[in-house]
């Protein structure tokens, strides 16, 4: 059963994977084109009848009814588009012409390509954002636990002080106090920067206490006892045994790099617009106009809250699966 | 002094010292952003300077520094250069929306976690606590951003709720005051609350069950007490201490959530005001901010401390 889960888990977080790494071939159209007369056109849903007879899939190109104004689109059945398969380094597309499998954005551009070129931007800062937070915390927490007395009197103090403050005012805080206007490739290691700092002392806290209890174990000893260096110790030795939980954390913690990187993009502090990430695709969804005449917006809300379930359901299979692994380590480590 | 004293008094020091941290960071970080408040209000030159000897903004920030902290202990946060206003009235304006909305959630979300995990607890792997399992767990991925988005989509869409923000009161006085917040309320209160419940509820599921197998609760189904007395008075106070422990984590979450929430749905609070202040890079209205914050965690936070304590005295002697 919970092997089940984690398995389920773990085959959606890497079909998201597979799609991101594969963006721009799997994406029909370019993800910063701005298609004219497509602002707010509904998703064209691929078809296979065309006036009674089934023929390759196909797609109705959309016509605006009347004037602009009113952005009310019809399908033109006169001129379907048929999809064409491994054509132009792209998976599937109806180039020249665009197909909006999920729309089109308030700017007439592909709401999917979008989505997929920013979900890379979104990963990887949470990605590299975690990898921070994770090698930080874990330094410090192992310094604390290994050292003791004050420096881990000094440390577990500032952990505790950082640890309760709210992420995001934190996060918002940091960023606006750098320059507003930045490159994307700034803006993108500035947040890593922010986040992973806001964040260390949540992995440092676990691997303090089980570095502090794994000192006292004799098989630490006996690595003393043979002359072994307190580096050693506690890369070869001390870290393996915290290695299990340093993984769940780094887990733990990528929801909310996801979730703070859409915040942080959606009130203007994070990515700015030409480029696309789920939170500035959000942006995009929340204006009045797009609320009542556009719902597929929120598709980046759809793929957060997918990706977020995924990740949940690999760190409840791996969390139950770690306790008894833990003991075993440690009796084969002794 | 006796020990819960001693007790209290220490978390009141680190209280009083979370607040100054976080204010410090707040002047030093926004004093490091490059330009300033009054760059933002667009003067000419000569009455830009002037305004920043007003302001005291020429100096350095040491001085700025020890000046701020100095007002600070008279309650003088300073004024605010967006609003030319004082920043305390404006934070005394702003923290009660934001006091009703964290509190509305947290009711909520106590309300609406703790029963479920009660139930999911108890019985695991009937079709019930399995389909609130999937709930919480689907709730669970769902940031406090997507969740307010949802429900604006869902007010734009059908009408049943007013989308966001708080509307303009009938009448005056505070029973307007008081229909128009209740009417507004539920929308921000709810995606604040969601998410949050469904963490309580995972918590409370494996608190409930863990507890059920403590052995004094099956002393208490030995005695041949009834099934829901067990359950709702045995158990669920043991299952009370875990809880307890995560909600100083849980106030954090509220705060934080908070912030995405108000700005989604305009609702004038704390998160909004900071936004602005930060936006418009206004020093002493952005410090104030943090301070007001940072009170409210700690106050917060203290009362989840005294509370831990009174249920757990052991508590006490691990501080």
């Amino acid at each position: 059963m919970i092997d089940r889960t984690r398995i389920f888990g773990g085959t959606l977080l890497a079909l998201i994977l597979i799609a991101l790494a594969a963006a721009p071939v799997l994406s029909p159209n370019p993800p910063d084109v701005l298609f004219q007369d497509l602002a707010f056109a509904p998703p064209m849903r691929p078809r296979l009848i065309d006036g009674g007879g089934i023929r390759r899939p196909f797609v109705y190109p959309w016509r605006l009814a009347d004037d602009r104004r009113t952005l009310q689109f019809q399908p033109d059945t006169s001129r379907p588009r048929e999809i064409a398969f491994f054509q132009d380094g792209r998976v599937a597309s109806t180039s020249p012409e665009p197909w909006l499998l999920l729309g089109g954005d308030p700017l007439g551009r592909d709401v999917f390509s979008r989505l997929l070129a920013g979900g890379r931007l979104s990963f990887g800062v949470a990605f590299f954002a975690a990898l921070l937070a994770l090698a930080v915390g874990s330094t410090l927490g192992a310094a604390a636990g290994f050292a003791g007395g004050r420096t881990d009197r000094t440390i577990t103090a500032v952990a505790d002080l950082v640890i309760v403050l709210p992420l995001l005012y934190v996060v918002v805080t940091l960023r606006a106090s750098l320059p507003l206007v930045l490159e994307t490739t700034s803006i993108f290691w500035t947040m890593v920067a922010v986040m992973g700092l806001a964040t260390w002392p949540v992995p440092a806290r676990g691997v303090r206490a089980i570095v502090a209890a794994e000192r006292q174990k004799p098989y630490a000893e006996s690595a003393y006892a043979v002359g072994a260096g307190p580096l050693r110790i506690l890369l070869r030795h001390l870290l393996p045994a915290a290695a299990g939980h340093i993984a769940i954390q780094g887990l733990l913690l990528f929801p909310a790099f996801i979730f703070a990187e859409a915040t942080l993009s959606f009130v203007g502090l994070g990515f700015a617009d030409p480029t696309s990430s789920w939170g500035i695709m959000l942006h995009d969804a929340a204006g009045i106009a797009a609320m009542t005449r556009a719902p597929w917006l929120m598709a980046p809300a759809a793929v957060i809250v997918l990706t977020v379930v995924a990740i949940q359901l690999v760190i409840r299979g791996s969390e139950t699966r770690a306790r008894p692994r833990q003991g075993l380590s440690a009796r084969a480590a002794v | 002094m006796s020990p819960f004293a001693t007790f209290v008094a220490r978390r009141l020091a680190r209280a009083c010292v979370l607040v100054i941290v976080v204010a410090s960071a707040a002047v030093l970080l926004v004093h490091l952003a490059p330009g300033d408040a009054v760059t933002e209000l667009g003067l000419d030159p000569a009455r830009a300077a002037a305004e920043r000897s007003r302001l005291g903004l020429d100096r350095s920030f040491v001085r700025q520094y020890t000046e701020w902290v100095g007002r600070l202990l008279t309650l003088d946060l300073g004024e605010s250069v967006r609003f030319q206003r004082p920043v305390v009235e404006l934070l005394v304006e702003r923290v009660g929306y934001t006091l009703v909305l964290g509190v509305a959630a947290l009711v909520l979300a106590l309300g609406i976690g703790l029963p479920a995990g009660v139930l999911t607890g108890q019985r695991r792997g009937d079709l019930v606590s399995r389909g609130i399992a999937a709930i919480s767990l689907l709730l669970l991925s769902t940031p406090p951003l997507v969740t307010a988005l949802l429900f604006l989509l869902i007010a734009s869409r059908t009408g049943w709720f007013p989308p966001g923000g708080l509307g303009v009161a009938d009448g005056t006085g505070p029973l307007a005051a008081l229909e128009m917040t209740v009417r507004y309320l539920p929308l921000p209160a709810l995606a604040l609350a969601l998410p949050i419940a469904a963490s309580l509820e995972r918590l409370q599921s494996q608190a409930v069950a863990e507890a059920l197998r403590d052995p004094c609760v099956i002393a208490a189904q030995a005695r041949g007490l009834s099934a829901s007395r067990v359950i709702w008075v045995h158990a669920w106070r043991l299952s009370l201490k875990p809880v307890l422990g995560v909600l100083g984590i849980v106030i954090g979450s509220v705060l934080s959530g908070s912030f995405v929430v108000e700005l989604v749905m305009s609702w004038p609070g704390l998160g909004n005001l900071m936004f602005e202040a930060l936006t418009a890079q206004d020093l002493h209205l952005a410090a104030g901010c943090a301070a007001m914050g940072a009170g409210l965690l700690s106050i917060g936070l203290l009362s989840t401390d005294i509370a831990l304590a009174s249920a757990d005295p052991v508590t006490i002697e691990s501080a």
